[in-house]
C-alpha cells in the first residue's frame, strides 16, 4: 500500500480499478501517512478524514459495479479558497476562520465525480495573496524538501502536501504564479491552464480575470489527467470558455521534433546568480538535444508585467473582497453602527498583505486615478499580449525560468515588492491568459542552505495549446528524470 | 393652487428629470435561478449567487436582455451593438456583495423618447437619456425606533428575496414642466412595460420605484436652476405632491431671496413636505469598472431587427388612433389602453364592425357592467368579438332597437351565442311596417283616453308614456322612431 | 512598434501622495495611525514601481478587461434549487425570525460611498 502512496494518480487510479487495492485502503493509508507527518510539514488547514472514507467506500462501490474512473480512489488535496459544501472553507482568513460552505466548487466537484477522493482543504497565502505561505492567517506551512524553507504560494499548502506524499493531486489557483512557483519550490509538476480552461465557480476570488484552478503534481502524465478531469464549459460561469478539451487519447509524444521552443531575449539568466544561470542553459540545451530548435523571441514589454499586475489584481481584489464585511457569513466585531461595524470587522479580520492590496486597488480605482492607474494597466496589458501573440508567430512554446531563486528561508522577504518579485517570471503569462506549467529541471543548494532545493523550468505556449504545452513538458520530464534526485525530508522516507 | 401654477403666478417654470427603477418580469433573478417574486418568507428564495457567497459567480438572464431590448425600441431607443456590465462598489447591508452589478458607460439601451398625454389629450414628450440594467438589492426592515424608520433604529433585518432580481433603471432629460407631466410620464411608462410584458410595474409592491429631479428658472431662462433631488415617493399620487411641495418650496426660497442648495430630499407623505436628507458621508465615489466575471453583450442588428418585428402597436399610436381614428374621447381611449386586454377586444369588435363608436360603448358600456356583476373578464366571457359586431349590424340595419340589444347582450353572456340566431330564433326583429306599427298606436290611443286628452290640452309630456304603451304592447320590438313619428302625427 | 515615449511628456502617476485615511475609508476598514503611516510609505513605495507604466506610449491601445474574447454567455431564464435558509443563516453572526440582524444603518442608500 505505502507503494500506491508513493505512485501516481494513473498508476493508483489503475490499482483501484483494478480491484488491485480499494479506494477505502488507499485512503487509510494515506490518511495515517497524513497523520504521521503532517506536524512537521502543517500542509492541511482542515482534514477531511471522516468525508474521505465515505467518497472512498463510494469509489468502491462505484468500481465493484463495473464503473472505470479517471480518479478512482486518487489522493487529493484541495487548496482552502475551494469551496466543498459542509466543509469549513477559510482562504486562510481570520475573516473566514469558521466559515462552512454549503455548496461545492465546480472543479472540486468535478474531481469527486471522478473518483478522487479530497483528504484536506490545504494552506495558502491568505486569500491566495502571496508567493510563500506565510501570508496565511491560519497556520504554517513548511517546504517537505527543508523544513527550514517555505514551500511557495500562495498555493504552498498543496504543493506542501503533494510533495510530501500527503496527497497524490494537489488542487492550486494561479493568479500570478501561485500554482508554478511553489512547484518548482516543490519538486512538482505545476499547471495554470489557459484562462477559463477550468470554471471558477466555488474559487474564493482574488483576481477574477486572472484566477485560473490547475493541478500540482508528481508527473506531467498526472497534470494532464486532473486538468483532463477539471476543464471544460460550466454554466455556472460566464468566463469559463465554450470549447472543447483534448483528452488523452493519444499518448504524450516521444520528442521534440520541430518544436521551436522560443527564448526571451529579455530575460537575463545572468540576473539569477551563475549557478541558476548554468541551470537554465543546460534545460534549454536539453530541449534542443530533444529535437527542439531553438528560436530567439521579444517580449519587451514582459518588464511592465509586475506594475501592470500590481495594479489590476488589487483593483479587482478591492471589489472581490468588499463582501467579507461581517453582515451574512464570517468574522463580526460588532460596532456601534453597521459602518464602524464593517471597519472594526474588515480590521481585525484580514492580514496585512490583503489589507495593502485592498487599499492599493481601492486607490486605483478611485475618482480621479482611475484611467491613470487601472485604464493604463488595462492596455499595458493588451500590449504584454499583443507580445506574446507576435512571439508565437514564431515558436510553438516560451521556456523561461519558473522562479527567480529556489525556496527560501522563512521571513527571508521583508518589504512587500521583493516578494512580488518572486512573480517575476509568471505574471505575464497570466496577464495574457496563456497556460504555462512549471517542471523540475535540477537542484541548486542555495547559499546558506545545506540541501539542495529544487528548481522549476516554466513552458507556456499559445491560448488553449495545453496539450502541445503538457506534450513537451513530459517529453522534458522523461528524458531527465531530474524530480528523482533528491527525496524529501519529510515524508519521503520508504 | 398646484407648485406648477404657483411658480408660473411668480414668473418660474419648473424643470423636471424623472430617474425610475422598475423591476423587470422575469422568472428568475438576474444572475442566479432563484425565484423573482414578490413577498414570501424572508431569505428562502436565495442561492450562493444572491447572498454574495465566497465563490460565487453571476451568469446573466436572456429573458432580462430581452426585456431591456424591447423596452428601448418601444421608446424608439438606440441599441448599442456593444454593451457590459461593471461594478458599482459602495457597501450597504442589503447587498450582498459590496458591490452592485450594473451598467456604467455602455448601457444596453440609449436615447429614445416617451411620448405621453395629459388628461385634456395634449401630447406631450420626454425623451430619454438610457436604460440601463442593474441587480436590485435586498430588503432592510428597521428596528427599534417604533417607527420603522431609519433614524433612530436600534438595528436593521435583512431579507435578500429580492438580492438580484433584474431591474432597469430608466433616466430622463429633464423636459418635464410640471407634477401632472411628471404622473403622465410615468403612467406612460406603466402602460408600455405592461404592455410589452416586461413588468408588472407595482408601485406598492416596490416593482417601480421613482426619484425626481427639481430645478426651477425664471420663465424663458435657458440656463437650469440648481436641482434637488427628491426620494421616497411610493405613489403616483405621492410623486405629484411631492414635486408640487417641492417646486413651491424652491420659488418661496428664491422669492424671497434665498437660494435652492443641490441636495437629496425625502418625501414625508405624512407630513405633505420634503426634507433634507444630507448626511455628513464623504462624497460619492463608486469606483465602477468593468466587471471581470461577466464578459460583453454584443446585440446583432439581426437580434434588433427581430425584437422590433415583435413589438405590438406602441401605446402613444394606439392612443392617437384612439383619439384620432376612432373619435373616442381622451377617458374612454385611456380607460382601453390601461386594459390591454380588453383594449384588444375592442380593436377585434371595431376589425369586424366598422363601427368604434358603438363599439366602444359596448365595451365599456353593458358589456364592462356585465363583466363587473359577474366577475367573467369579457375576453373570457361567451360573448366573443364577431357576436359583439354582429349585434352592431342588428342596430345599424334597424333589425333591432337598443332595447333589445341590451336584452340580447344579457342572454349572449349567459351563453345565448349568436345574436342574430336569436333574434331569428325568437323573432325579436323590431318591427318598422307601418301598418303593424300603426295597429299598436291605435290600440294604446283608444285605450287611454284620459292622457290622449291632457296632451291635447297641452300637457305634451304624456307623449313619452304613450310612446311607451306602444313598445310595450309591441314586445318592444316596435321601431321606437317609427312609433314617435306616428304618435305625434294621430295626436295633432 | 516603439513603445516609449520621449522623455517628459508622460503623465505623473504617483506624485500624488496616496490618501491612505480616504481609501481605507472607502474600503471600509479601520486602521491605526501607525497603520496609516507604515501602509502610507509601503503603498507610495509601490506605486513608484508602478510608475513604469508611464513609459508605455498607449494612447493608441484599446483597454484589455478580459483576456479571452467571448461574448453573450447568458442562461435561460430556468429555475435552479437554492439553499435552505436554516443553512444560510447557521452562518450568521447575527439573525433573528428568519431575517440577518445588522446593526443600525445611519447612512441612506446611495448616499455614503
Amino acid at each position: 500500500m505505502s507503494d500506491l502512496l508513493r505512485g501516481t494518480a494513473v498508476q493508483v487510479a489503475a490499482a483501484v480499478n483494478a480491484r488491485q487495492a480499494s479506494a477505502l485502503e488507499v485512503t487509510e493509508a494515506m490518511l495515517a501517512h497524513v497523520e504521521g507527518v503532517e506536524p512537521g510539514v502543517g500542509a492541511y488547514l482542515t482534514r477531511l478524514d471522516e468525508s474521505a472514507r465515505s467518497h472512498a467506500a463510494r469509489v468502491d462501490r462505484r468500481v465493484r459495479s463495473g464503473e472505470s474512473l479517471p480518479l478512482a480512489g486518487v489522493p487529493v488535496a484541495v487548496k482552502d479558497n475551494m469551496c466543498l459544501d459542509g466543509t469549513r472553507t477559510t482562504a486562510a482568513s481570520k475573516i473566514l476562520a469558521g466559515w462552512v460552505s454549503p455548496y461545492t466548487a465546480t472543479a472540486v466537484q468535478r474531481i469527486i465525480d471522478a473518483g478522487g477522493i479530497p483528504i484536506g482543504k490545504s494552506n495558502l497565502d491568505e486569500f491566495a495573496m502571496g508567493s510563500s505561505c506565510e501570508n496565511s492567517a491560519l497556520g504554517i506551512t513548511h517546504n517537505p524538501y527543508d523544513p527550514t524553507r517555505v514551500p511557495g504560494g500562495s498555493s504552498g499548502g498543496s504543493a506542501a502536501a503533494v510533495a510530501a506524499h500527503e496527497a497524490t493531486i494537489g488542487l492550486g489557483s494561479d493568479t500570478g504564479g501561485s500554482i508554478r512557483e511553489p512547484a518548482a519550490f516543490c519538486n512538482l509538476v505545476g499547471f495554470k491552464p489557459t484562462y477559463g480552461r477550468i470554471s471558477r465557480y466555488g474559487l474564493i476570488a482574488f483576481a477574477s480575470s486572472l484566477d485560473q484552478i490547475g493541478p500540482l503534481t508528481r508527473t506531467v502524465a498526472d497534470a494532464a489527467l486532473a486538468y483532463e478531469v477539471m476543464a471544460g464549459y460550466d454554466p455556472m460561469d460566464s468566463t469559463s470558455v465554450q470549447r472543447d478539451v483534448e483528452t488523452t487519447g493519444k499518448p504524450l509524444p516521444g520528442d521534440l521534433t520541430g518544436v521551436r521552443v522560443g527564448i526571451v531575449r529579455e530575460f537575463d539568466l545572468a540576473k539569477l546568480g551563475a549557478e541558476a544561470a548554468s541551470l537554465y542553459q543546460r534545460a534549454y540545451g536539453d530541449l534542443q538535444k530533444l529535437g527542439a530548435d531553438l528560436v530567439e523571441v521579444a517580449l519587451p514589454t514582459a518588464e511592465y508585467g509586475l506594475a501592470t499586475y500590481y495594479l489590476i489584481a488589487p483593483a479587482e481584489c478591492s471589489s472581490n473582497l468588499s463582501r467579507f464585511d461581517g453582515i451574512r457569513y464570517g468574522l463580526r466585531v460588532e460596532g456601534d453602527d453597521v459602518t464602524q461595524t464593517y471597519e472594526q470587522t474588515r480590521a481585525a479580520g484580514f492580514g496585512p498583505e490583503v489589507k495593502r492590496r485592498i487599499l492599493i486597488g481601492t486607490h486605483a480605482l478611485s475618482s480621479g486615478y482611475y484611467d491613470a492607474y487601472y485604464v493604463r494597466a488595462q492596455k499595458a496589458r493588451t500590449l504584454i499580449a499583443r507580445d506574446f501573440a507576435k512571439a508565437f508567430e514564431a515558436c510553438d512554446l516560451i521556456a523561461c525560468p519558473a522562479a527567480s531563486t529556489p525556496a527560501f528561508e522563512f521571513h527571508a522577504k521583508s518589504d512587500p515588492y521583493s516578494m512580488y518579485l518572486m512573480d517575476y517570471y509568471t505574471i505575464p503569462m497570466s496577464l495574457a491568459g496563456l497556460p504555462a506549467l512549471s517542471v523540475p529541471c535540477g537542484w541548486i543548494t542555495p547559499a546558506g542552505g545545506t540541501v539542495p532545493m529544487p528548481m522549476g523550468l516554466q513552458l507556456t505556449g499559445p491560448l488553449f495549446a495545453e496539450r502541445a504545452l503538457l506534450g513537451a513538458a513530459h517529453v522534458y520530464e522523461q528524458a531527465t528524470r531530474h524530480a528523482g534526485a533528491h527525496a524529501p525530508q519529510i515524508g519521503g522516507a520508504r | 393652487m398646484s407648485g406648477t401654477t404657483g411658480a408660473a403666478a411668480a414668473g418660474y417654470e419648473a424643470v423636471i428629470g424623472i430617474e425610475c427603477h422598475v423591476e423587470l418580469k422575469t422568472q428568475t433573478k438576474m444572475f442566479c435561478g432563484c425565484l423573482n417574486e414578490f413577498g414570501g418568507e424572508p431569505n428562502t428564495k436565495v442561492c450562493p449567487v444572491c447572498l454574495g457567497l465566497p465563490g460565487a459567480l453571476p451568469v446573466p438572464n436572456l429573458r432580462a436582455i430581452e426585456h431591456m431590448i424591447r423596452s428601448g425600441l418601444a421608446f424608439e431607443a438606440a441599441i448599442p451593438a456593444f454593451s457590459k456590465f461593471d461594478r458599482k462598489n459602495y457597501f450597504y447591508p442589503d447587498m450582498p456583495k459590496d458591490y452592485q452589478i450594473s451598467q456604467y458607460d455602455m448601457p444596453l439601451t440609449q436615447g429614445g423618447v416617451v411620448r405621453y398625454w395629459l388628461e385634456d389629450g395634449t401630447i406631450k414628450e420626454c425623451r430619454l437619456v438610457r436604460i440601463h440594467l442593474e441587480e436590485d438589492t435586498g430588503k432592510s426592515t428597521h428596528a427599534g425606533s417604533g417607527d420603522g424608520r431609519i433614524a433612530g433604529s436600534a438595528y436593521s433585518l435583512v431579507d435578500f428575496n429580492r438580492a438580484g432580481v433584474p431591474l432597469m433603471e430608466c433616466v430622463s432629460e429633464p423636459d418635464i414642466r410640471s407634477a401632472e407631466e411628471a404622473v403622465a410620464f410615468l403612467e406612460a411608462l406603466k402602460r408600455t412595460f405592461v404592455q410589452l410584458g416586461v413588468s408588472d410595474v407595482k408601485m406598492e409592491e416596490g416593482s417601480l420605484r421613482c426619484d425626481a429631479n427639481v430645478s426651477i428658472r425664471p420663465i424663458g431662462a435657458h440656463e437650469l436652476g440648481t436641482k434637488t433631488e427628491i426620494k421616497n415617493m411610493n405613489s403616483f399620487r405621492s410623486v405629484q405632491r411631492a414635486i408640487d411641495s417641492e417646486i413651491a418650496r424652491q420659488v418661496a426660497l428664491v422669492t424671497s431671496g434665498g437660494r435652492v442648495i443641490q441636495e437629496t430630499r425625502g418625501w414625508d407623505e405624512v407630513h405633505a413636505t420634503t426634507h433634507s436628507m444630507r448626511s455628513k458621508e464623504e462624497a460619492h465615489d463608486y469606483r465602477y469598472f468593468p466587471d471581470p466575471d461577466l464578459p460583453p453583450l454584443e446585440v446583432s442588428e439581426n437580434t434588433v431587427g427581430w425584437l422590433r418585428v415583435e413589438l405590438p402597436e406602441s401605446v402613444i399610436r394606439r392612443f392617437t388612433r384612439y383619439t384620432g381614428e376612432y373619435g373616442l374621447n381622451v377617458q374612454q381611449a385611456t380607460q382601453l389602453i390601461d386594459n390591454p386586454s380588453l383594449a384588444e377586444y375592442f380593436d377585434a369588435c371595431v376589425a369586424l364592425s366598422e363601427n368604434p363608436a358603438q363599439s366602444v360603448n359596448f365595451v365599456l358600456g353593458d358589456l364592462s357592467r356585465l363583466a363587473n356583476e359577474t366577475g367573467v373578464a369579457i375576453y373570457a366571457s361567451p360573448v366573443v368579438p364577431k357576436h359583439v359586431a354582429e349585434l352592431i349590424a342588428l342596430l345599424d340595419g334597424k333589425t333591432i332597437n337598443s332595447k333589445i340589444a341590451k336584452d340580447l347582450l344579457e342572454r349572449m353572456w349567459s351563453g345565448g351565442g349568436s345574436p342574430k340566431a336569436i333574434v331569428e330564433r325568437e323573432g325579436l326583429a323590431q318591427t318598422s311596417d307601418p301598418g303593424a306599427v300603426a295597429k299598436f298606436v291605435d290600440q294604446v290611443l283608444a285605450a287611454n283616453g284620459d292622457a290622449v286628452a291632457q296632451y291635447r290640452a297641452g300637457k305634451t309630456n304624456v307623449l313619452g308614456f304613450l310612446v311607451g304603451q306602444v313598445m310595450k304592447a309591441s314586445g318592444g320590438k316596435a321601431d321606437p322612431a317609427l312609433v314617435q313619428t306616428m304618435m305625434t302625427q294621430r295626436l295633432a | 512598434m516603439n513603445t516609449r515615449l520621449p522623455h517628459g511628456s508622460i503623465p505623473i502617476l504617483s506624485s500624488e501622495k496616496i490618501d491612505v485615511r480616504y481609501v481605507a475609508k472607502l474600503a471600509r476598514i479601520a486602521l491605526t495611525d501607525d497603520e496609516v503611516e507604515r501602509f502610507g510609505t509601503q503603498l507610495a513605495d509601490l506605486l513608484t514601481h508602478v510608475d513604469a507604466l508611464a513609459q508605455l506610449d498607449i494612447a493608441s491601445v484599446s483597454a484589455t478587461a478580459q483576456v479571452i474574447e467571448s461574448r453573450n454567455v447568458l442562461r435561460d431564464d430556468l429555475p435552479r434549487p437554492g439553499l435552505d435558509r436554516d443553512v444560510v443563516l447557521a452562518q450568521a453572526p447575527a439573525s433573528q425570525g428568519g431575517f440577518f440582524r445588522v446593526p443600525r444603518i445611519i447612512a441612506v442608500k446611495g448616499e455614503a460611498s
